[in-house]
């Protein structure tokens, strides 16, 4: 579905990723782990267009995104601070989206709409809402028109327990749907259940991209935070 | 052309407490100076410093705070399904239309109605060309520079250079060679300064061109007639479009 070659991003001296290959398959729910300042974020944003790369390519779907915006027609993004303008209420920022996406109702996913109650506050202004209320408009709107691929940038952070439970139920049952699911996090305990594969970077560069079993095979743990911190021990042991 | 964002960002700006605040602070100064002044010519004349000082300040200062205040909202539809380029006039038409509004309602009416005619036109009608040549500026500035600090810095730096830095260089340079016949000269440089072109068409409407001695007569030659207005029109036009080009060619390419 999305496929990275040799792509490499620079600012000024500074290099942010460096010769990065990835292929990502729907059905997939694909987990991007790293420490702070890894790249994790800059190839989120480089696969949105948001970066544009120094070099390599990305496709979606087989087509060279560079220049290209149809194709986030298909991708629904949650970011990790989801600022909107601030005079704005929820209301019309739902409906912006709408104007934006141009989907028909009917084909629309309003399931996080109805379970995080939105239609309750669509008056509210966005400077008036708490971190972890635009967190659930950021999941809503990412979900809302049925996107092919799903990235979401600490999609839990700010969330209460409960919120965070139906995102997981809902990232889940999309995965089902054979959608392609790309999640970075730090929490690493709230993804155990839902993460099919994970994918390591630090520095730039990606150290590894295996399915989830074959990681707590390869570092003799059942838990994936302890698997984690087994490779980040080794790799920090390394250099 | 995605007209649906455009309608957001104006939704957005029309709310916002600063422009509401300005045109009500607009609309005070050109009643109160027309209620003080019999003549309207005198009053136009009085307006005329205040539109040139204020107008091209709150447009680019204000235009470029709101531009650094967005880049996160700039980034959220950069991820959407739209061009980039249609982002980005979106914000140019949004920011042009609420600065025009405020313009319209807190000077624009005040001056056709007390003040129709020629003059009066050729004071709103400036008036708006400013607003929209200083929103294009501050479009420029904002896409090239990351720093909010430092791109509103350099905002309000443009802003005194073209307020007052450029006249007191073209004073300095006609006292030096005032000796030498340099007034098609100064057309040309008085060009090179949307402030200075709004000036001098409306001190000709008014007819306080008399007291420009010599310089006034050649620049009633250049500027009064149909050509020199057609030329100056677009050349004010060029002033709006080109810093706007710019910043969207390098709006495609910015990583945000």
């Amino acid at each position: 579905m999305i496929k990275i070659e040799q792509l490499s991003k620079s600012f000024g001296k500074l290099h942010v990723l460096k010769n990065i290959d990835l292929q990502l398959e729907g059905g997939e729910c694909v987990s991007l782990i790293g420490p702070n300042g890894s790249g994790k974020t800059t190839l989120i944003k480089s696969i949105l267009g948001m970066v544009i790369p120094s070099s390599g390519r990305i496709l979606f779907e087989h087509k060279n995104i560079h220049g290209a915006w149809q194709y986030r027609q298909d991708i629904g993004y949650m970011p990790q601070i989801g600022e909107y303008p601030e005079n704005m209420t929820i209301g019309q920022v739902v409906d912006m989206m709408k104007d934006i996406r141009r989907m028909p109702e009917a084909e629309m996913d309003m399931e996080l709409y109805d379970k995080f109650e939105l239609h309750r506050m669509l008056d509210k202004r966005m400077r008036t809402l708490s971190g972890g209320t635009r967190q659930k408009v950021s999941a809503c709107l990412a979900f809302m028109f049925n996107p092919k691929t799903l990235i979401l940038d600490e999609p839990t952070a700010g969330l209460d327990p409960l919120a965070t439970e139906i995102l997981k139920e809902k990232i889940i049952k999309e995965k089902h749907k054979n959608k392609l699911i790309l999640i970075t996090s730090h929490v690493l305990s709230d993804l155990d259940d839902l993460v099919t594969q994970i994918t390591y970077m630090q520095d730039g560069q990606l150290i590894f991209h295996k399915t989830i079993e074959a990681l707590k095979t390869d570092t003799d743990t059942d838990k994936l935070s302890k698997a984690i911190a087994q490779v980040m021990r080794t790799e920090g042991g390394l250099r | 052309m995605n007209n649906k964002i455009i309608k957001y960002v104006i939704t957005d700006l029309l709310r916002n407490r600063t422009i509401l605040v300005y045109t009500l602070v607009l609309l005070a100064l050109s009643l109160s100076i027309f209620m003080i002044e019999d003549n309207t010519d005198k009053g136009i004349a009085s307006l005329l410093n205040i539109v040139l000082f204020v107008i091209p300040l709150v447009s680019i200062v204000f235009s470029t705070i709101y531009l650094y205040n967005s880049s996160e909202f700039i980034a959220l539809l950069v991820s959407q399904p739209l061009k980039r380029q249609t982002i980005w006039l979106s914000l140019f038409i949004g920011l042009a239309t609420a600065m025009s509004l405020a313009f319209l309602v807190g000077v624009g009416i005040p001056t056709l109605l007390f003040a129709p005619g020629i003059s009066g036109i050729t004071l709103v009608i400036d008036g708006l060309l400013l607003s929209l040549i200083f929103v294009s500026i501050a479009m420029w500035t904002s896409v090239r520079i990351r720093d909010k600090a430092k791109g509103i810095g350099l905002a309000i730096m443009l802003w005194l250079y073209f307020a007052l830095i450029f006249d007191a260089l073209l004073l300095f340079a006609l006292f030096q060679f005032a000796d030498y016949p340099i007034e098609n000269l100064m057309i040309a440089v008085s060009m090179l300064n949307p402030i200075d072109i709004s000036r001098i068409l409306i001190l000709l409407q008014i007819d306080l061109s008399a007291m420009m001695g010599y310089t006034g007569a050649i620049f009633r030659n250049f500027f009064g007639t149909h050509s020199g207005m057609i030329i100056t029109f677009i050349i004010m036009l060029l002033w709006a479009a080109i810093p706007l080009y710019f910043s969207t060619r390098f709006f495609k390419q910015k990583d945000l």
